[in-house]
């Protein structure tokens, strides 16, 4: 069992510093889907695991040893660079057997490696092409069989879809995931899409100013999001402000009316503490009246098909816009009564 | 009406053939080069069955094979240098790089005679080196013999051409994807692997295109082999000027620039092939990314070892010249050096008595009128070329290796050329001083059109037909969105020719008049003379040419383009 620690990880860039403090821990078996904007200072994580770069304080641990000083060439990791970085000079077999013969080993068995690792990545038959001649999703799959050939012992993933249209990358997600599982070598992640982590990510971790805001099951976060910056982040738009009034149950007084949160995130919460409620879209249904608990009155801006329901968005009191999702049309315009399940109202921190 | 709809067909298919070739943007430059170019070297041919003279294997063999072996030495000399100077300028930072970046484009249009006086006045003779060394050990000759040996060819060589080996192969290293490298290392290759297996294979046709290019221009080399060489030294090119103006011997020099012309569209020829070669996707860094300031021992090592180079060759010489203009050395009084303006104030003193009677003025004056007129001519022309290129891809095809030729045509064989082409009035040297900006702007235009039509290609059409959706007829068009941009490119083409026509040497030597010398040609004879205020006076000239090129240089700069080839 293989284990990757960053400890307390800075690293200024140009001045301004970039990561500030960046924990987290990756294993064997599992994929670490590192989520966050561009310019969030992924890729320089990565590049600092490989060794290319090198951080200004903190410490990265393989197995509780320290990988201050090792140099990127003999630290046996994978790295799959956003635009593949293929040799243009080199064809695909030569490429992909670049990493096992750095490694010295035997040309007899390289030839029979490169093999697997093409019929890997569905790219039998390629050996002889030309890099500069593939079309993006087959040099996306070179770039993966040459990181994976060498067997690393960690594989990091640097935007590797980015490039690529959305039914391709739909594909390759798909792909990406089952052969990560099955060669059970710990992977970073990097994307800055909050869906491909959750399809690809055993764990996501969402880096963001410079810290890892919140990691865990892409489940748990998805559902009781940390705070307001990660919900937002992860796409979440229904934001109200509250007062605590109970504790028992937990209930929030709001200028749209009481509600009572399902899930809460605050480790203690007292009677009058300024909160903020999270409406997710999910299990909103049109109710007579707004006198009740999780309910609200507003007027509906618009209403689109989606296939397995309606996105309606609504302006609520003073024009706040939030969405929701409903198993019934509205007119525009009509003024509607919103009642949503408590799983779907979230207590955050202020 | 039969005969006036047949006229007026001929009529529509000479406005279709107009439309379709583009014909009146190219016509007049391709007249232009028939008439200067071509014909010249035809008439180079022909002269050596029309013309009295004896053909000597002997004084073919010899030259042509000292042409090729310094040029081969200089070649390596330069390469040996250029690469690790190309390595440092394109991957570290150091203090001053950007004045030594300036300085490396100096030798790009630094005529050859301020580099020959540059070096006479480090290690000639009268060279600070010398008065130095003569003066502290009380010497009555110079102990130190620099002129007229084989390492003063060499040196200046490697002056010269170590520029473009920083150029070609240091724009092509900082363009590498370093990614690419990145990869190799992730994948457990050592720098030293990475360098061999990645860096050097992806760079290879590089460095094969800037060491053909350093071997031609040593190959035509004139200016250096004769103003520093000395008699014991003839290139093919020194051999054609002394057999055409010292033997008369035209047959005999007419087989010498065919020689010499084989030879360098050979190497053309191969430069051509490697250059678009050149394909391997170099994807541009971000600005500075990449490039750092060294940190271990063997990069301090090499950049100062690159640094101290620099400094000992590119600004030592010049910087002598400059200092050696204005110092008087009296040598027998003892007295030492000291500060004159007097060899500045003679350049405007008309002495009727000095062998050549022209005030070096005047020379400068013939210079700037002909450079004047050769930025016209080039300019003009590469316009109108680089639009017949890129309307017509077809037109590009054959049109562009013509317009390149006399970039591999010798200028003594251009100077040749002319001289027994124009020798019958109208067209002849004396009554027609045209003739030496035309020579020129030959050498001129295929600079120009590097430099313009690059950028006009790089103007989407999208652009124009924006403009045109938008209402602007097409002379609007024109000038508000074409001019503007090509404005910048064709001002860095007509600095180029500027300096050129300047400096150019090896055709006017053939051309110029005694009595109308231009301030190369003037330097070149008042360093041949003897007498320490000729010596003085063709400092001064020297450095007055220098700083008009630095001049240029620093113009260039601030007129940079984006998206320029280098040529």
């Amino acid at each position: 069992m293989d284990r990757l620690e960053i400890i307390n990880v800075f690293k200024d860039y140009e001045g301004e510093p970039l990561l500030k403090g960046i924990n987290f821990s990756v294993k064997s078996g599992e994929t670490l889907c590192l989520l966050g904007r561009s310019g969030s200072g992924k890729s320089t994580l990565l590049r600092i695991i490989a060794g290319i770069e090198t951080a200004d304080s903190g410490e990265i641990l393989w197995n509780g040893k320290s990988l201050t000083g090792i140099p990127t060439y003999r630290r046996n990791f994978g790295l799959m660079f956003q635009d593949y970085a293929l040799f243009p000079h080199k064809n695909v077999a030569e490429n992909v057997a670049f990493g096992l013969r750095m490694k010295g080993t035997p040309s007899s068995e390289i030839s029979h490696l490169v093999l697997q690792a093409l019929a890997q990545v569905n790219m039998s038959g390629f050996e002889e092409r030309r890099v500069t001649d593939l079309s993006g999703g087959e040099q996306q799959r070179i770039a993966l069989a040459r990181a994976l050939a060498p067997r690393p012992r960690l594989l990091m993933l640097d935007e590797p879809l980015a490039a690529l249209d959305r039914a391709l990358r739909m594909e390759l997600q798909e792909e990406l995931r089952d052969l990560l599982h099955k060669t059970g070598i710990p992977a970073i992640y990097v994307t800055h899409d909050q869906d491909e982590a959750m399809i690809l990510g055993d764990e996501v971790a969402i880096l963001a100013y410079g810290v890892i805001e919140q990691s865990g099951k892409p489940e748990e976060v998805h559902r009781l999001p940390k705070n307001r910056r990660v919900a937002e982040f992860l796409g979440m738009t229904n934001f109200i402000k509250g007062l605590v009034t109970s504790i028992e149950p937990l209930q929030v007084v709001t200028e749209f009316g009481l509600f009572q949160p399902g899930v809460c995130n605050r480790k203690t919460a007292k009677k009058g503490d300024r909160v903020t409620l999270l409406l997710k879209t999910t299990g909103a249904v049109q109710v007579k009246t707004n006198k009740q608990l999780n309910a609200l009155s507003c007027r509906v801006a618009d209403c689109t098909f989606r296939g397995d329901y309606y996105r309606l968005s609504v302006s609520v009191g003073e024009g706040d816009l939030m969405s929701f999702n409903s198993q019934e049309s509205c007119p525009t315009g009509s003024k509607v009564n919103l009642h949503l399940p408590d799983s779907s109202v979230v207590c955050l921190d202020k | 009406m039969v005969r006036s709809s047949s006229s007026l067909n001929i009529l529509t298919g000479i406005k279709q053939f107009v439309k379709k070739t583009g014909v009146l943007l190219w016509f007049l430059p391709l007249a232009f080069l028939a008439v200067f170019f071509l014909t010249p070297l035809i008439n180079i041919f022909a002269v050596m069955f029309t013309h009295p003279g004896v053909i000597n294997v002997r004084a073919i063999l010899q030259p042509l094979w000292f042409t090729i072996w310094q040029a081969v030495i200089s070649t390596l000399l330069t390469m040996m240098i250029g690469l690790p100077a190309a390595y440092v300028f394109s991957r570290f930072t150091f203090p001053g790089k950007l004045i030594f970046r300036l300085l490396t484009t100096l030798p790009f249009i630094l005529p050859t005679v301020v580099v020959a006086a540059g070096f006479t006045a480090l290690l000639g003779p009268r060279g600070l080196l010398n008065s130095a060394l003569m003066q502290s050990l009380n010497l009555d000759n110079p102990p130190f013999l620099f002129m007229n040996t084989l390492g003063a060819i060499l040196i200046a060589h490697v002056f010269y051409n170590t520029s473009v080996v920083i150029r070609v192969v240091g724009s092509a290293l900082s363009q590498l994807d370093p990614r690419i490298e990145q990869a190799g290392q992730v994948l457990g290759a050592t720098p030293v692997k990475v360098f061999r297996e990645i860096t050097i294979p992806l760079l290879r046709p590089s460095i094969w295109v800037a060491a053909l290019m350093v071997f031609l221009f040593d190959f035509t080399s004139f200016g250096v082999i004769l103003l520093l060489g000395g008699p014991k030294f003839s290139t093919l090119e020194v051999a054609i000027y002394t057999q055409t103006l010292s033997m008369l011997n035209l047959p005999m020099a007419g087989l010498l620039s065919l020689i010499q012309l084989f030879c360098t569209f050979g190497v053309t020829f191969l430069y051509s092939k490697i250059n678009g070669k050149r394909t391997i996707p170099l994807m541009p860094r971000l600005k500075g990314e990449g490039i750092r300031v060294p940190v271990h021992i063997r990069e301090k090592i090499i950049v100062r070892f690159v640094i101290i180079f620099l400094v000992l060759l590119l600004i030592l010489p010049l910087g002598a010249l400059a200092a050696r203009s204005v110092t008087q050395t009296d040598i027998g009084t003892g007295t030492g050096s000291r500060f004159t303006l007097a060899y500045y104030r003679e350049l405007f003193i008309n002495r009727q008595d000095a062998f050549f009677y022209v005030p070096p003025a005047q020379a400068a004056l013939n210079s700037l009128i002909y450079a004047s007129v050769t930025v016209l001519i080039s300019v003009t022309f590469g316009i109108l070329v680089a639009y017949a290129q890129v309307r017509k891809r077809a037109v590009r095809r054959w049109l562009d290796p013509l317009i390149m030729l006399p970039l591999g045509t010798s200028a003594v064989t251009l100077g040749l050329g002319f001289l027994i082409t124009f020798n019958r009035p109208p067209l002849d040297v004396k009554s027609f001083p045209l003739l030496i900006p035309l020579a020129h702007s030959l050498v001129a235009l295929p600079f120009v059109v590097r430099t313009v039509q690059p950028t006009l290609a790089s103007i989407p059409g999208s652009l124009r037909e924006a403009a045109a959706v938008l209402g602007a007829s097409p002379w609007r068009v024109w000038r508000e969105v074409e001019a503007p941009i090509i404005g910048r490119a064709v001002i860095v083409g007509a600095i180029f020719s500027f300096t050129i026509s300047l400096g150019e040497f090896g055709a006017t030597s053939f051309l110029a008049r005694p009595e109308t010398p231009t301030l190369p040609l003037a330097i070149y004879r008042f360093l041949s003379q003897p007498g320490a205020l000729n010596y003085g006076q063709a400092m001064a000239m020297a450095t007055l040419l220098m700083l008009m090129c630095a001049i240029s240089i620093g113009l260039l700069d601030k007129v940079q383009l984006v998206g320029q080839s280098e040529i």
